[in-house]
């Protein structure tokens, strides 16, 4: 097990790439610390599973390095590098019955026979698959057959880290679930480090001590769950993270005051005299529809009530404006938006203006 | 809701039916009719019985080709699925190349059977073939008119030219379609190239390989074309297969009813033979204790 260092790291697929959008990995320089729970999120094409294989050495990137440790394993082969990678359809050898999948990893790495036995019996354990240990793998439940691909990984005792690509998309929803929170336990049993890829947010946020969130090959934002909901460093992380998405709001700001349109919102902080694309981002939870006179007067276009709660689609000056409204409240006639100050965050050019309060 | 219970979906079975009566029933039907009676001609015929089928069974002739049949079915799919996996684990599986391998592979397969036989029959003779000249030439005797190894070797490669293509391209479709993070697993796992083989390619050919054996089988059981093309059965009866010797007792000789209970008789041990290769191949990977399995 180690610290996985990103130093420099960028990968183009063209062989002799002309400008920064021939990369589908921007360069990135990180730590990730050893034993930690790293999710990669980010939609279809934005270079997460670019990165995953840099990491497992399926990839070789155009420039940079990978350490595992103190080790630069950038030119090793994947079996070179002691990782273990779950794919998004689950692998499993056909032919091969539940006990030998497992044992196939510790064959090839010419384990003593007894250590084998040892180490299938407790894998088999703590993946409950007894009952099914010397069943053929060919004939188990998609669940089933991804624990096996997890459990090829975990039986080794020797991995730097373990990647999943993806590795709930063919599982159904209930058994979702009970999976994630299997490798929640893993996670806490085995202290490797795990890095997972996914688009679903919820898996994400529920698995991951620290989520990274990557848009157009670019890292936007490493943080934790709460970090990112708070305080996202890129509206792009507003919009992708939380649901309904944060609003982003073209305003105008001086000093510590914001304009949005008409309306003047007062802010927590002084920002001087913003230049450039300036927008105010506020998550839907942290607007207020009353009909309080110093709000800000809005449209409603639509009102979606999911139960727990209510969401209200709205414009102000023409721009859309989502607020969530608590179970109960009733919609006013003539709805006004408050803005809670201490939950605003100024984007300038979509990246978070950071100044102290 | 009520559905409705009754027979008519039959009416719908209707006309493949009528299709495949024609087509195969009546004609096989034909035959079992000649098999149990005797005729002299003048459309009399006699009852017969199981007359032909017991003579069928105890002649010499019908062991001694069904022997060659055998051992020619047994030579083809021993050299043909073997070097078919090995040529198509050898083609690209991406670039430009692959095209022009599938082409490669399809055009012997394009060859009507009589024009393999004419081609080798010339390519083999020692006066005027290149290749029975070269042979004469290196000081190897070669003649496939007098030798019965000869012939049954210039046979063998024959059908090897001709098909082993169609194992190739079974295997190619079995090997593309295989995803490519079960390769990618297999690195991660640490396995050999064998190992890849063995537990990841080899598993997921087994339904086209399938199809490769019974096909092989069928066609190399009914072997006609390229042993009458070649020397009509000789030297001798050295490659007298069954069907020709079924043709010179149907057409040679008009024994209808022998040759009858003798098409028959063949029949059936192609539908055993076939049957047995599709119930091993698809129970070699099925859970060996089937009863003890409880969820």
């Amino acid at each position: 097990m180690a610290k996985i260092t990103l130093e420099k790291l960028a990968h183009s697929y063209f062989p002799y790439p002309k400008s920064e959008a021939d990369f589908a990995l921007k360069e990135i320089n990180h730590v990730w610390d050893d034993g930690g729970a790293y999710a990669l999120l980010g939609p279809s094409g934005c270079g997460k599973t670019t990165l995953l294989n840099i990491i497992s050495g399926l990839l070789t990137p155009s420039t940079g390095n990978i350490i595992f440790g103190d080790q630069n394993v950038t030119r090793l082969q994947p079996e070179q590098r002691d990782i273990a990678q779950v794919f998004q359809f689950p692998v499993i050898y056909d032919t091969m019955t539940v006990a030998e999948n497992l044992a196939f990893p510790l064959i090839n790495r010419q384990v003593p026979k007894d250590e084998i036995s040892r180490r299938v019996a407790e894998m088999i354990d703590i993946l409950d698959l007894g009952a099914k240990a010397n069943r053929k793998a060919k004939g188990l439940t998609a669940d089933e057959k991804q624990k096996i691909s997890l459990g090829r990984g975990l039986v080794r005792h020797d991995v730097n880290a373990i990647l999943f690509d993806e590795p709930l998309t063919v599982i159904d929803p209930h058994m979702k679930w009970q999976l994630r929170t299997k490798l929640k336990d893993l996670h806490r049993q085995f202290e490797h480090t795990m890095i997972y890829v996914t688009h679903d947010q919820t898996e994400a946020l529920t698995f991951a001590d620290k989520v990274v969130v990557m848009y157009e090959g670019e890292v936007v934002q490493i943080g934790t769950p709460e970090e990112l909901f708070d305080r996202p460093a890129h509206t792009f992380v507003g919009y992708f993270i939380g649901s309904p998405g944060m609003n982003v709001v073209p305003a105008d700001v001086q000093g510590q005051t914001a304009q949005i349109g008409n309306y003047k919102v007062a802010l927590t902080k002084s920002y001087g005299d913003l230049n450039g694309n300036i927008e105010l981002g506020i998550r839907p939870e942290f607007v207020k529809i009353s009909e309080d006179t110093k709000g800000m007067p809005i449209q409603i276009t639509a009102v979606e009530d999911i139960g727990r709660y209510k969401i209200i689609r709205a414009t102000v000056d023409g721009k859309p404006l989502d607020a969530v409204m608590p179970e109960g409240e009733s919609v006013p006639t003539h709805p006004t938006a408050l803005l809670d100050s201490s939950k605003i965050n100024i984007y300038k050019d979509s990246h978070l203006v950071r100044v102290e309060a | 809701m009520d559905k409705p219970f009754n027979n008519k979906a039959w009416f719908l079975v209707l006309p493949v039916f009528i299709l495949v009566a024609i087509s195969a029933i009546i004609p096989l039907m034909t035959v079992v009719n000649y098999s149990v009676q005797d005729t002299f001609g003048n459309n009399q015929f006699f009852w017969a019985g199981t007359e032909w089928f017991v003579e069928v069974l105890h002649s010499q002739r019908f062991w001694d080709a069904f022997l060659k049949n055998i051992a020619f079915s047994a030579t083809i799919l021993v050299i043909e699925i073997p070097l078919g996996i090995v040529i198509a684990l050898s083609m690209p599986k991406r670039g430009i190349w692959v095209p022009f391998c599938l082409v490669l592979m399809s055009l012997p397969l394009l060859i009507p059977w009589n024009v393999v036989g004419t081609i080798w029959q010339v390519f083999g003779r020692a006066d005027i073939g290149l290749l029975g000249y070269f042979l004469d030439w290196l000081g190897i005797s070669y003649n496939y008119a007098t030798n019965a190894v000869d012939a049954w070797i210039t046979i063998i490669i024959m059908d090897v030219w001709h098909w082993t293509s169609l194992v190739v391209l079974l295997s190619y479709a079995g090997l593309v379609s295989i995803p490519e993070a079960y390769y990618q697993a297999a690195r991660i796992d640490g396995a050999s190239k064998w190992k890849v083989f063995r537990y990841i390619q080899l598993p997921k050919m087994n339904r086209v390989l399938l199809i490769a054996v019974l096909l092989r089988f069928m066609d190399s059981f009914m072997v006609y074309t390229e042993p009458f093309v070649l020397t009509g059965g000789g030297p001798g009866n050295s490659t007298t297969f069954l069907s020709i010797d079924l043709v010179k007792m149907a057409i040679g000789q008009f024994d209808l009813g022998p040759a009858a209970a003798m098409s028959l008789v063949y029949f059936l041990v192609v539908l055993l033979v076939s049957w047995v290769f599709f119930t091993v191949m698809t129970n070699l990977d099925a859970d060996a204790p089937e009863k003890g399995v409880q969820d």
